[in-house]
């Protein structure tokens, strides 16, 4: 009875609050205040994380709640001047409109689809960018060649000194040889990969940033580190070992070398947005650009993990070079595959 | 004074379309906020950064001393080492570039530094904001703030020439920094590359409704007194005098509504009687407000008081 007391109380003196407020627009908010309540209470505790909390039927009032609160705020501007709850309205809708049109999936769902086909999607997306840059690598190669053939003293210019430790110009073929087999036993190879992963990603990651200028420092970048590739090929092709020397490269080269590639493709992609935005904004354009280089880019960080471990440990494990040319030319194949021959349509892959 | 700053607001004031074509105000984060958030997170990142090695520094020294003693266990010592090894890289890695993916692709669109000076991220076009643009502007922060400190650090550790080096990375860090300080919408480049940007985080509480007492009827509770003003005595404010009359009514500082008082009555011409001041301004807001929304059903507004017109 007590209860039912305080109900009915509670209920008359609403309604008396009704009919007491004096003004046409307050009387329109109490009407739809009990709405606002809600949806704020729903917006409160989804922005809190607590979703389990949520009851199937908030859920669904969600979208329904947001366009009614929208459109109280629509007829509030146009007859009401309450400052307070115009600017109340305008920040529940803001909130609600956040939540309806947040982002759809958390870090895990986002990499499931990641690796799901929007990688592979993204990379096909830049395919110009990647054979401007493949065109590019190639020529630096060329480059780091032909310099050393005309002028050895090249060689100390474009190789850096870590790897110029015995592998210099009139090096004997045993002391190359030496170089490319039997370092099984060298040091710890987890700690060698790891270090050799964090100096390949601070490549990559310079060669996608410098995609800001244009794309120019991108390039510039590739033919740098592939000029010191075609130095060191020259190098050991003079004592008949290109075959080894390639192999032993191979075996994780194929793999960041294509990152690098990647990577470089993904700078050159967001320089050429910029420099030529065509129809759109150079802003919207970059936007654009830059979504989907940075697609591309994650996967660059994932491909030099790969390349890290191949090299850390394959490399040192596998010591002959039809093992290692097998190895490379395999992991070549795997992402050729990966990015241009398996494809999935955006709503089959919801599903598997 | 207080011009300047609503000028500097309004500089920050911006006007998204919802898909619904509802338009609506939002303000900029200002770069001082996110200086603080970023600062926060930053601190956030190191403290867990910190707490990581020294746990795995704790079990590296105890697995290491296991490998001592019994030595049978000296290989298996090996590789659980240097798992730890890689468990600690991981882990770096993942605090550097996971928090801040992890958090901004949350309901809440905000780092907890951000959170805590209640700002979040948007897209910039008004629709949605996808996992795509959150880690695109997280790239870039990564070249933006990380790569020249990884830069000094390799230098030093590698013991080159620091003068060069630290010319480097320095203005490199500059470039990036004073970024937002050279277009309209403070964009870093990490969102001017992923269409976002950053805006303050409405929360607002639904205040009372204004005409609800006694007073707003014209009546004042305290003496009884009836406030009917004429249509000449409404006729002389518009829409923003309205509303600073509506703050000072929410405010509810007696002073300030004394003197608000005063200069109405002064204005309208009546004598102000002191004590009731509350009564008369409820009063005159709820009718001067009703007066002005009559006027806005048939589309006639006042903007001001020097608003010509009805």
């Amino acid at each position: 009875m007590a209860i039912f007391g305080l109900f009915g109380d509670r209920a008359t003196a609403q309604e008396a609050a009704i009919e007491a407020a004096a003004l046409r627009s307050d009387r329109f908010r109490q009407q739809r205040e009990g709405d606002w309540q809600r949806l704020e209470s729903i917006v409160t505790r989804m922005e809190a994380g607590r979703l389990r909390k949520l009851s199937d039927a908030d859920v669904l009032a969600l979208p329904v709640l947001y366009r009614t609160v929208a459109s109280s705020l629509s007829v509030a501007r146009e007859t009401s001047l309450d400052a307070a709850t115009l600017a109340y309205l305008e920040g529940l809708v803001q909130r609600a409109w956040f939540l309806v049109y947040g982002p759809r999936v958390g870090l895990l769902g986002w990499f499931r689809r990641f690796l799901g086909g929007e990688w592979s999607r993204a990379v096909r997306a830049i395919r110009a960018d990647i054979l401007i840059a493949l065109a590019v690598m190639v020529a630096g190669v060329l480059v780091g060649w032909l310099l050393v053939a005309s002028d050895p003293e090249w060689y100390f210019a474009l190789v850096p000194e870590q790897f110029a430790d015995a592998r210099v110009p009139g090096a004997s073929r045993a002391v190359l040889h030496g170089t490319l087999f039997g370092n099984g036993e060298q040091q710890s190879l987890s700690a060698f990969s790891a270090y050799l992963f964090s100096h390949n990603a601070q490549i990559a990651i310079l060669a996608f940033a410098l995609g800001f200028a244009f794309g120019i420092p991108s390039l510039l970048l590739l033919v740098q580190n592939t000029a010191t590739m075609g130095a060191m090929l020259w190098l050991y092709h003079g004592q008949g070992l290109t075959l080894d020397f390639a192999a032993w490269l191979s075996v994780h080269g194929t793999t960041e070398l294509f990152a690098i590639l990647l990577a470089g493709a993904a700078g050159l992609h967001i320089g050429r947005s910029i420099a030529f935005p065509g129809e759109q904004s150079v802003l919207a354009s970059a936007a654009a650009a830059g979504q989907r280089a940075s697609q591309v880019m994650a996967g660059v960080v994932l491909m030099l993990v790969v390349a890290a471990i191949l090299e850390g440990f394959a490399r040192q494990l596998i010591d002959d070079t039809f093992g290692r040319l097998a190895v490379g030319i395999f992991m070549l194949v795997f992402w050729l595959a990966y990015f241009f021959v398996f494809r999935r349509s955006p709503n089959r892959s919801e599903q598997g | 004074m207080n011009a300047a700053i609503r000028q500097l607001r309004n500089d920050r004031h911006r006007v998204m379309v919802t898909p619904e074509g509802i338009a609506l105000p939002i303000i900029l984060a200002s770069r001082g906020a996110r200086f603080g958030a970023l600062l926060i997170d930053l601190i956030l990142i190191v403290l867990a950064m910190i707490l990581a090695t020294l746990g795995i520094a704790l079990l590296a020294g105890g697995t290491a001393k296991l490998g001592f003693e019994v030595d049978q266990a000296k290989g298996a010592a090996r590789h659980a080492l240097d798992f730890l090894i890689i468990l600690w890289i991981a882990a770096i890695f993942l605090f550097r570039n996971a928090y801040f993916l992890f958090f901004e692709l949350g309901p809440r669109g905000a780092t907890l530094g951000k959170r805590m000076v209640g700002i979040r991220i948007a897209a910039r076009d008004g629709g949605r904001l996808s996992a795509e643009m959150v880690i695109a502007r997280n790239l870039l922060r990564d070249i933006e703030l990380f790569l020249p400190a990884v830069l000094l650090i390799g230098a030093s550790a590698e013991g080159t020439e620091m003068g060069p080096v630290m010319l480097g990375a320095t203005a490199w860090f500059l470039v990036f920094a004073l970024f937002p300080f050279f277009n309209r919408d403070r964009l870093r480049a990490g969102d001017l590359i992923a269409g976002s940007w950053v805006v303050e985080a409405p929360k607002r509480k639904l205040e009372a409704a204004m005409s609800l007492g006694q007073a707003a009827r014209g009546t004042s509770a305290t003496t009884g007194t009836s406030y009917r003003f004429g249509e000449a005595e409404l006729a002389i404010y518009g829409e923003y005098e309205l509303q600073t009359l509506e703050r000072v009514l929410r405010e509810n500082r007696p002073e300030a509504q004394a003197a608000v008082a005063e200069a109405i009555c002064r204005k309208i011409g009546w004598n102000p009687g002191a004590g009731d001041e509350r009564a008369f301004l409820e009063a005159y807001y709820t009718q001067l407000r009703a007066r002005l929304e009559g006027g806005m059903r048939m589309g006639k507004r006042k903007a001001d008081k020097y608003a010509g017109g009805n």
